[in-house]
């Protein structure tokens, strides 16, 4: 597995498991008391944070042992990644629109900032592991 | 999202006769070891500018490395 695989695998792995944290979170709080009164933003904030800078760390350290098991291997990307990558974006981005999309009607309608801030970061999420999935895949059946 | 490509290639063939390695190659056209996999495995089409680049590297022309089928 080369260098930009493997970032692409920490990213998916880091939006999965920072998912879960956030869920974790918030879930005890749904159904007891009115959305308003949940305390998401800070869960959230930090949830994102937590992922890019998990993702990061992620990357270097695998990198790390990659490069024990394999002196030669080379830390960079190339033109095949960098198609893959845009591939994968290319897959992603319509679930920030459909994201973006579903907190502007939320807002239009007067709902819950709970729901917009939701949306938003469902739109994210998805962008994120679809996005990622789709590099996976043609990493590892083809981008032809 | 993967659409299949009627180029075919005999490049592992045409690598092995020059004498190079995977990691030979990859590294005089500048891509990594992955990518040159992935080119010979078919997984993969190169630009036009990276097929030109491995058959210049071979010693041999485009068609040689790179073929497209007769309809």
């Amino acid at each position: 597995m080369g260098y930009a695989e493997r970032n692409v695998w920490s990213g998916l792995v880091t939006s999965v498991v920072v998912l879960g944290v956030y869920l974790a979170l918030i879930a005890p709080q749904f159904g007891d008391r009115p959305v308003g009164e949940i305390a998401w933003q800070w869960p959230m904030a930090l949830c994102i944070l937590g992922g890019i800078v998990a993702t990061i760390v992620l990357s270097i350290l695998w990198g790390i042992v990659a490069g024990m098991r394999d002196p030669n291997e080379k830390h960079r990307s190339d033109i095949r990644d960098r198609d893959i990558e845009r591939m994968g974006d290319r897959v992603g981005r319509a679930f920030t629109v459909i994201g973006g999309l579903a907190a502007l009607v939320l807002a239009m309608t007067d709902a819950e900032p709970f729901w917009i801030g939701h949306a938003i970061f469902l739109g994210f999420f998805l962008s994120a592991l679809l996005g990622g999935v789709a590099q996976v895949i043609a990493y590892r059946r083809g981008l032809v | 999202m993967v659409r299949p490509t009627r180029v075919t290639n005999v490049l592992r063939a045409q690598r092995e006769a020059a004498g190079l390695t995977q990691a030979d190659l990859a590294s005089r056209i500048g891509v990594t070891r992955q990518t040159l996999i992935a080119i010979e495995q078919g997984r993969y089409s190169p630009t036009l500018e990276l097929a030109f680049q491995i058959a210049r590297v071979l010693g041999v022309r485009l068609d040689d490395v790179f073929h497209y089928p007769e309809d």
